[in-house]
């Protein structure tokens, strides 16, 4: 058996039609089976509400009298892109205002006009014959544009790994806030509501059609940027008008210590036509995993600790290593479920009607790292390769004689085997001599938790140990853990003027 | 019932939480204590019957006390119901509920205020 669209569509119009959400459809699916299903059920609505920071919105101002070109423009503050004829802008919703940094951002631009509130728009452009305005400053409201539509570029992940963060200290990440030592599992998603899970080969979701997007209607595009369906993490492409957007589902909000982000809902209702939409759209929380990432390694490729499922994320606590980590979610399930029941209003009382694809959405595609032809610095194109080490049985004087002769702050400490055990800085020995006590040797002073780098490392994540640690030098060594260069602040100044800074 | 009290180092040094409690009898709960050497603060819980008593006898003796009816507030015009707060509290303070609506614990919070930066939607804030 098979339905058509235009049956479906023609039950809409009825107000026959069968609409249950994602939420409920795998116990119907268990209860009638397949069969029973699809002729039970017309349509699955589904919904999800998180933090989706690929998106924005076109605004068109309207001209001006005397007309202006505006070529960089600001809304509250935050810089919208004006590279588009003269009187149109995108407005990123990760944009920070140039005064309140990361209290206020393209999403809270958005969220503020929807819910009414004006906007100062200020502009300027060097003037030409046809455009002689060179600046302009302007309250507006929503309705006061002729367009404000949004257009999404990466939006409804069909799932996203968790976070977990195994070093000692806070991680503040767009995963949000990451305790230390594994002490927190931070995960995103819907799960069993998100659109994409209900429909994984993109048979019914593709150009054209038709979804709720932060409480209007809107449509989606295409494939989203980024899109890696044949991994599991296929993203849409998504538009809607934004007039007739609500708060309830466009929300701004800040990541403590990242940025602005906009929390976005959207729903797609999907046409049960044949069996497989059917077995597609009973997919439980329990079938979908995604990997716990240790997000304590600034790297993109990060260690997977677990694979864990929606379920388990959802319970509240997970088990890793034998201890039970608590979860927090970062989006809403409370405002998926919404979204999911409000759609299925929608489609009951013949507001939207369904249709498939015009065209389609590739459901095999894999997303690519950056292609980069220049490697930016590593540690070894700067570091010092002259190293002035000390034995840990040494005693303290002689460090301070070898801090003299060698000119440097930092003493690496080496045992027999020549492996790095600890470091002793000019303010340790000196310390060490002004107040004469039991120390003796080198090895009483050291500090023994040293912070290294390798000569592979980029020097950007270098440079973030030194100031999250607040040190000035990092031993750099092998993998025998022999300390082979020095890598100093001094250092960091061969990268300017240098190659590195063309 | 919850207690913020201020301490100045200034002079004398005085034991004063110790010296409360040898002169009430009540036994203080020090949930929170930040303490350098020229001044203090403490979070301490006590009964509700006896929070008069501790809060008088500790202003006899120098320190600066505010009775805190309230932990954490949430505002739920701009809560999102995401859960972001929950596995961050050290107190367990937050949950959902059955419809995953947050709910809180009030009494429990100890006003550490590490929910407030956790929260993307600023809905948290301390009576401080």
């Amino acid at each position: 058996m098979r339905k058509s669209i235009d049956q479906i569509n023609e039950r809409i119009r009825d107000g026959n039609a069968r609409v249950v959400t994602a939420e409920e459809m795998p116990d119907i699916v268990a209860d009638l089976g397949v069969n029973g299903a699809l002729k039970e059920v017309d349509v699955v609505t589904t919904g999800t509400f998180g933090a989706m920071c690929s998106s924005g919105a076109f605004f068109n101002f309207g001209h001006a009298e005397p007309p202006i070109r505006m070529e960089r423009i600001w809304l509250n503050d935050v810089e919208a892109y004006g590279g588009l004829a003269a009187v149109d802008a995108y407005i990123g919703a990760t944009q920070q205002s140039t005064t309140r940094e990361d209290q206020y951002g393209g999403a809270h631009v958005m969220e503020d006009l929807v819910a009414g509130k004006a906007v100062e728009l200020r502009a300027i452009s060097r003037g030409t014959d046809c455009y002689p305005r060179r600046t302009i400053s302007t309250d507006l409201l929503l309705e006061n544009l002729n367009q404000a539509i949004m257009c999404n570029p990466r939006n409804a992940y069909q799932r996203y790994n968790a976070a977990v963060n195994t070093t000692d200290r806070t991680l503040h990440t767009y995963m949000g806030t990451l305790l230390p030592n594994s002490g927190n599992i931070t995960y995103s998603g819907s799960g069993l509501l998100n659109p994409i899970s209900n429909d994984p080969k993109f048979r019914l979701i593709g150009s054209g059609v038709p979804i709720f997007l932060c409480g209007a209607p809107g449509m989606v595009v295409g494939e989203g940027t980024q899109h890696s369906p044949a991994g599991g993490f296929g993203t849409l492409m998504v538009t809607g008008d934004m007039t007739r957007m609500s708060q309830e589902f466009l929300r701004a909000a800040t990541m403590f210590g990242y940025g602005v982000t906009l929390y976005v809902g959207l729903g797609i209702p999907l046409p049960v036509i044949d069996r497989d939409v059917v077995r597609a759209t009973a997919i439980r929380n329990e079938d979908i995993t995604v990997e716990i990432l240790d997000y304590g390694i600034p790297s993109r490729n990060r260690p997977a600790m677990r694979n864990v499922t929606y379920a388990e994320l959802r319970s509240g606590t997970v088990n890793l290593n034998g201890e039970e980590i608590r979860t927090s979610s970062l989006s809403s399930f409370r405002k998926a479920r919404l979204i999911a029941e409000t759609l299925k209003d929608w489609v009951r009382q013949g507001k939207m009607e369904l249709s498939l694809p015009t065209r389609a959405i590739n459901h095999l595609k894999q997303v690519r790292p950056l292609y980069e032809t220049v490697k930016g610095p590593r540690v070894l194109d700067i570091m010092d390769r002259q190293v002035v080490s000390i034995g840990e049985g040494e005693e303290i004087k002689t460090a301070a004689q070898t801090l003299l002769k060698g000119e440097t702050n930092h003493l690496p400490v080496i045992n027999r085997e020549g492996i790095l055990v600890g470091i002793v800085t000019t303010f340790d020995v000196s310390k060490a001599v002004a107040n004469p006590g039991k120390a003796s040797l080198v090895r009483d002073i050291m500090k023994t938790k040293v912070i290294t780098t390798t000569p592979d490392e980029a020097v950007d994540i270098a440079v973030r140990k030194l100031e999250q640690h607040n040190i000035s030098a990092l031993p750099v060594v092998d993998a025998h853990h022999h300390v082979v260069a020095m890598l100093t602040a001094i250092d960091l100044g061969k990268l300017l003027g240098g190659r590195w800074l063309k | 019932m919850k207690l913020l009290v201020n301490f100045s180092r200034g002079k004398g040094r005085k034991p004063i939480i110790a010296q409360v409690v040898r002169d009430t009898g009540v036994l203080i709960n020090v949930e929170r204590a930040v303490i350098d050497s020229s001044e203090g603060e403490a979070l301490i819980d006590v009964p509700d019957d006896q929070c008069r008593l501790v809060s008088d006898t500790m202003t006899k003796l120098g320190a600066r006390v505010r009775i805190l009816e309230h932990g954490v507030t949430l505002n739920e015009s701009e809560c999102v119901d995401c859960g972001a707060c929950i596995s961050i509290c050290p107190r367990e303070v937050f949950s959902f509920n059955t419809d995953f609506k947050l709910q809180l614990v009030e009494e429990r919070c100890v006003l550490c205020g590490k929910c407030m930066e956790a929260c993307p939607h600023n809905a948290l804030t301390l009576p401080l």
